[in-house]
């Protein structure tokens, strides 16, 4: 492959952010050179490529940069033909995958956040919040699986599967740390049966960080988050 | 592909900035539309039906289809109606508009709004931001002569069109300078070349409404905890 149009992925293991953009990249099957950053120690290489955000993930592609996670996804889906479609070919089918992306990487991850940063009675409403979003999600996935079936292969993965799975795929982390059952069957069983699915595919399972790995990290981030909340 | 008035519907609020970039880029292609307008300090049980997750608007019904979301709107916009188009053709540069269009929404917009709607310290954080991201904005907008989009409007356009005219309004109302033009050359220049456009300048909220409604608003917001409350 010539050097220009040589694929490179400045990410991070545990962002989720990064993840989507590696699943996208292993779903289309385009050889990339993967580069872990120390976001606590950032690269000239990073910061000369995203500075203006200083962040993961970064692709770069005949040697030019992009940085954001859903703006990546929809470069890579345009870029490279083969592999599933990211993104639908209907333009109304489009505009639901990419609400409902935009819903679960800022609405419903902002509501976990908010969860993990509070503590005591403030928190139990969080909770309620964060449930009702879910709930909300759980309603617009009729529309995507009318037979309240989700049966998915990798050849027929989308944006939205991709970015759930990327948020929520170590929801068993999250539950471990947060004390709630972030992903309930009862309250959301469509969500459930989804993510279910989706953790069956070995694809999917191997790329998301390893469970031990992930709640190490977590505890180690909310104990200082509160440390330097309180301090 | 004719379509009449009665096929499109466009479900807004007068002075929304958001509501307004579905209008100009319909006016753009040449797309006739219905507007609603929709109180949304006392919502309509349409605009609970039409977009019941977020409940806000703008909202665009186009053959009964449903849409929500300014810039998934606007992706929508571009896909349905070929003529005009507002994203460039080459994947490299829409992933360039969109990323744009996600920064100025979060780095100048999200922090000007907070600065109006906050004082003390939380005002001079966010404006502080706000500035330092026009800086980085300025470097782009030097690169151009007419519009982001070329010599057409195009995405970006649209997406920062509210820089030449409610940001005025909001640094009156909250007694702050943010787009300073000896600062800001080539912004300003861009911002006022967007305003005067034919297309644009006949489809914009009068002035002096406006300013009585942030005065009220962000003072109503202020008063309150968390002003980070869009409009």
């Amino acid at each position: 492959m010539a050097e220009e149009s040589k694929v490179t992925l400045y990410g991070y293991w545990p962002s989720p952010f990064a993840k989507m953009v590696e699943i996208a990249l292993k779903l289309k099957g385009v050889p990339y050179e993967y580069v872990e950053e120390d976001l606590t120690n950032k690269s000239q290489m990073l910061l000369s490529l995203n500075p203006v955000h200083k962040k993961v993930p970064v692709l770069v592609h005949n040697g030019k940069p992009i940085a954001e996670s859903l703006v990546i996804l929809e470069y890579i889906d345009e870029t490279w033909k083969n592999g599933p479609q990211l993104l639908p070919m209907d333009p109304y089918k489009r505009a639901q995958v990419r609400f409902w992306a935009s819903f679960v990487q800022q609405q419903l991850q902002d509501s976990m956040i908010k969860v993990a940063m509070t503590e005591g009675e403030a928190r139990e409403k969080l909770v309620e919040e964060a449930y009702e979003k879910m709930r909300l999600l759980d309603e617009g996935l009729k529309s995507f699986f009318p037979d309240g079936n989700p049966s998915i292969d990798t050849e027929h993965l989308g944006l939205l599967d991709v970015v759930f799975v990327s948020f929520f795929g170590n929801h068993k982390v999250h539950e471990e740390v947060l004390g709630f059952k972030v992903i309930d069957p009862e309250k959301t069983p469509l969500i459930h049966c989804w993510l279910k699915a989706l953790l069956d595919l070995p694809l999917l399972k191997e790329t998301l960080p390893p469970h031990d790995k992930m709640v190490a990290f977590i505890k180690f981030i909310n104990e200082s988050a509160l440390k330097s909340s309180t301090a | 592909m004719a379509s009449s008035s009665e096929k499109v519907k466009v479900l807004g609020f007068w002075v929304s900035p958001f509501v307004r970039r579905v209008e100009w880029a319909l006016k753009l292609k040449g797309v006739d539309y219905e507007y609603i307008e929709e109180d949304i300090f006392n919502k309509s049980s349409l605009l609970l039906k039409l977009n019941p997750v977020r409940q806000k608007v703008p909202v665009l019904v186009h053959d009964l289809k449903v849409v929500a979301e300014s810039y998934v709107i606007l992706e929508y916009i571009d896909e349905i109606w070929k003529q005009n188009s507002l994203l460039p053709l080459d994947p490299y540069q829409r992933a360039m508009a969109r990323f744009w269009a996600k920064f100025a929404e979060e780095k100048v917009f999200e922090t000007a709004w907070n600065a109006l709607c906050s004082g003390g310290e939380e005002k001079e954080k966010a404006l502080k931001i706000a500035i330092e991201s026009l800086e980085i904005l300025e470097g782009e907008a030097k690169k151009i002569q007419n519009f982001f989009g070329g010599d057409r409007i195009g995405y970006l356009d649209i997406a920062m069109g509210w820089i030449g005219y409610w940001l005025p309004v909001w640094e009156q109302v909250g007694c702050m300078s943010i787009l300073d033009p000896l600062k800001f050359p080539a912004t300003s220049a861009w911002a006022k070349r967007f305003i005067s456009h034919p297309l644009i300048k006949h489809n914009l909220p009068p002035r002096e409404e406006m300013l009585v409604y942030f005065d009220k608003r962000s003072k109503e917001l202020s008063s309150i905890s968390q002003g980070w409350i869009k409009v």
